[in-house]
């Protein structure tokens, strides 16, 4: 039987597995949206394409499933474009559809044409521009198969109208056999020599410490390394995108390292003797200045992206492969090392105690006050009303950063932030994409004033599809972390970044079809949170009025190393809050 | 990061899917990536459907060893191989029109055509042109000795190499 390229995409994406897609209509993909309601496809009309690429990554990040995304032609493909590039750096699968001009009028300058493979290259894992509808079972297929496997990322689907309205032959059976792309062929199991050499320093190593990036938890790879550390005495760190690998409160936990982890994860670093790197990408947030970074270290950097691997510090011990896989060799490899050598025990135990002095000493801190809101309190609560079981998703900025260091989290997946591009207007969309994923979850937004009105359009999304997310505005009248910077680095020179002028975002909330709340009291803030919590049919913005001019600490300033962090004042505390 | 500091000249070769889309993504990851590229080539293998890339790029070990491996993680690339210390045949065509006004010019070029193996394929009243092919080497000494005479015009395809097929050796190394 003969179908249409667009009933042929649809029919392609049901025996991928889709159920849900984000998108957003136009001239280009008229033929596309025609047939979509004759499918058991769920389509959620965002209120912007960037929102719609951001669900799709948030769903894709909380389901470790490829999201789907559709836009049209012109501005509905470069309106993807930060969202595309948000998913791709933190290597999260997602697959775009985007309509085109008809082959025939493409580099013509027609109406809504831009060259969006072209703009979309450097953004993506891969894309393709289907010029035949003969070929576009076969690339949608591909799409998938590259978006999921190997270092999970974004792949661009262009579909030019003609190609979606031509009627070709389509063979279900065909479809379902595995994928031959001759040239891509990811390797996934680690080097069983390498994994042995790797056994043998974790066993030996005096101050080991792992750290912990987002392949950890994208690989499903989580359990097994914290086993590891278990099993070796290994103190744990990890990076933004890591962090829900590792129970919060787990006692071997060092919490964030980088500009604003924790001293105990930066000291633990920077006196290291093996550095035990997985599906951890060196990034410069994390690292410090390079150069004085963990300098007495040997590297073992276990990672699916052999790229990534001694780009920016020099490996001793590269594994290429997928960290699951590796963990399934290295893990048994290292018990029986540890088996061999007890005595390392001894050796091992005064390393664990530092770090554990560490930990004590120098606790992440804040002054709290029943006067004003301390935005560390309100993740406090928000961690004490979810009992610390939702998933949160953030923007970017300081309440970002407070998140990574006040919310324990429980287990794999539970945080959906923007770690590599830092895109802000990402929570909200991203959190109607991981509710969406998760329906079973309370999914809290952590946003801070500034971010929330770059996608606030999309409560009325989340109105639309009674999706009842939880967004907490950390309202403190600034851009605060550009604030701090021209605080601590331009002598207080406050330029464009106070946010006074602002909409009463309880009242717009309202407007908008949801339930708008607020505090300013600390005293207000857990029976607002219960509140919200009590709402399950409409989406919810609780508006935080908290302390105007706090800053994140710890802090490494830009081009210092680790250890040279400015603390928070402990001098002036009245209480300490452990970590 | 201890990164040697000699500059060298490296030759890569790259095998990619004869598709539009894979140029420009290798390109593109030239510029993106700020990696300097002195000469590209492209043209199809055996196979259609496979073209090879020969490019020369300058650089430290440790940005020669990245741009390897990112060439190697674009989708299209089967292949990637640092040619710079293989035995291989590495070969450049040269087409140059040179100023001859004079008889002892046009017999002096005459010479160094003789010597290096080279070939008139075009004359003017004024003018010779001259086709060269050799490695790098040859044809820069070729430039060296007749820029004292005048280069109207000029133009070289860059380097295309391959393994010399020694012990059964051909292209070598898979994609990672
Ligand atoms: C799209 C985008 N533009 C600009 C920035 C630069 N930037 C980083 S944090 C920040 C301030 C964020 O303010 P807000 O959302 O209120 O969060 P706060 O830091 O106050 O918690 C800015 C402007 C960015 N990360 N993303
Ligand atoms: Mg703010």
């Amino acid at each position: 039987m003969k179908l249409s390229g667009a009933e042929i995409l649809l029919r392609a994406l049901e025996l991928e597995g889709v159920e849900k897609i984000f998108g957003y209509p136009g001239g280009a993909v008229l033929d596309i949206y025609d047939r979509l309601p004759f499918t058991p496809l769920k389509h959620y009309l965002t209120r912007h394409e960037q929102g719609a690429a951001h669900a799709a990554d948030g769903y894709a990040r909380v389901t470790g499933k490829v999201g789907v995304c559709f836009a049209t032609s012109g501005p509905g493909a470069t309106n993807l474009v930060t969202g595309l590039a948000t998913a791709q750096i933190d290597s999260v699968p997602v697959v775009a559809f985007t309509g085109n001009v008809p082959t025939f009028m493409i580099g013509n300058d027609a109406f809504q044409e831009v060259d969006t493979v072209g703009i979309t290259r450097p953004i993506t894992k891969h894309n393709f521009l289907v010029k035949d509808v003969k070929d576009l079972a076969d690339t949608v297929k591909k799409a998938f198969h590259i978006a999921r496997t190997g270092r999970p990322g974004v792949v661009l689907v262009d579909l030019p109208k003609d190609v979606t309205r031509e009627l070709t032959d389509f063979f279900e059976e065909e479809y379902k056999t595995p994928v031959q792309i001759r040239s891509y062929k990811p390797v996934l199991k680690g080097h069983p020599g390498q994994i042995k050499r790797a056994a043998k320093a974790i066993a030996s190593a005096e101050r080991p410490i792992l750290y912990i990036g987002g392949g950890v938890v994208s690989s499903g790879a989580s359990d097994l390394v914290v086993k590891m550390a278990e099993v070796a005495n290994i103190p744990m760190a990890a990076t933004l995108m890591g962090l829900t690998a590792v129970p919060g409160n787990h006692p071997f936990f060092l919490g964030m390292l980088g500009m604003h982890g924790t001293y105990a994860a930066n000291m633990a670093i920077q006196e290291s003797d093996l550095i035990i790197a997985i599906g951890a990408r060196f990034d410069d947030r994390v690292t410090g200045k390079l150069s004085e970074f963990a300098p007495n270290a040997k590297v073992i950097h276990i990672d699916i992206d052999s790229a990534e691997i001694g780009k920016n510090r020099h490996a001793d011990i590269p594994i290429v492969g997928d960290a699951k896989l590796v963990m399934e060799e290295l893990l048994p490899e290292v018990e029986k090392q540890v088996a061999k050598n007890r005595e390392f025990y001894a050796a091992r135990e005064k390393w664990i105690l530092k770090v554990r002095s560490w930990k004590e000493r120098y606790p992440l801190w804040y002054e709290p006050s029943d006067r004003v809101i301390k935005p560390q309190f309100v993740i406090e609560k928000i961690w004490e009303v979810t009992k610390g079981e939702a998933i949160i998703t953030t923007d970017v900025g300081q309440h970002q950063m407070w998140v990574a260091q006040y919310y324990k989290f429980r287990f794999p997946r539970q945080l959906v932030t923007s770690g590599g591009l830092g895109t802000m207007g990402f929570g909200v969309p991203a959190a109607i994409g991981a509710k969406v994923g998760r329906p079973d979850k309370t999914v809290f937004c952590i946003s801070g004033d500034g971010s929330f009105q770059m996608n606030m359009q999309e409560i009325v999304t989340a109105v639309h599809y009674n999706i009842p997310i939880k967004v907490a505005i950390i309202n403190n009248g600034f851009l605060g972390m550009v604030r701090q910077w021209q605080g601590i680095f331009y002598q207080k020179n406050y330029s464009q970044v106070h946010l006074d002028v602002q909409p009463d975002f309880v009242k717009l909330v309202e407007a908008m079809g949801g339930v708008g709340l607020r505090a300013t009291k600390p005293a207000e803030v857990e029976a607002v949170l219960k509140e919200a919590m009590a709402i399950d049919d409409r989406p919810v913005v609780i508006d935080f009025i908290v302390d105007r001019e706090e800053d994140v600490f710890p802090m490494v300033p830009p081009g210092g190393a680790l250890h040279e962090m400015i603390l928070p004042n402990y001098g002036k505390k009245k209480e300490k809050k452990a970590v | 990061m201890d990164r040697k500091c000699d500059h060298r000249k490296h030759i890569i070769s790259v095998l990619v899917e004869n598709q539009p889309g894979a140029l420009a993504r290798i390109i593109e990851l030239f510029s993106s990536r700020g990696y300097n590229i002195e000469s590209l080539n492209v043209g199809h293998t055996e196979d259609p459907t496979i073209s090879r890339i020969t490019m020369v790029a300058k650089g430290d070990e440790h940005t020669i060893e990245q741009i390897v491996k990112q060439l190697r993680r674009i989708i299209d690339v089967f292949k990637v191989r640092d040619l710079t210390d293989k035995k291989k045949l590495d070969r450049e065509l040269l087409i140059v029109r040179i100023n001859v006004e004079t008889p002892e010019k046009k017999e002096e070029v005459m010479r160094l055509v003789e010597i290096f193996g080279a070939q008139v394929v075009d004359v003017s009243k004024d003018t010779y042109t001259v086709e060269l092919t050799g490695d790098e080497e040859q044809v820069d000494a070729f430039l060296e000795l007749i820029k004292p005479m005048g280069i109207r015009e000029m133009a070289r395809t860059g380097r295309v190499a391959m393994v010399r097929a020694l012990h059964g050796e051909t292209f070598g190394e898979q994609k990672e």
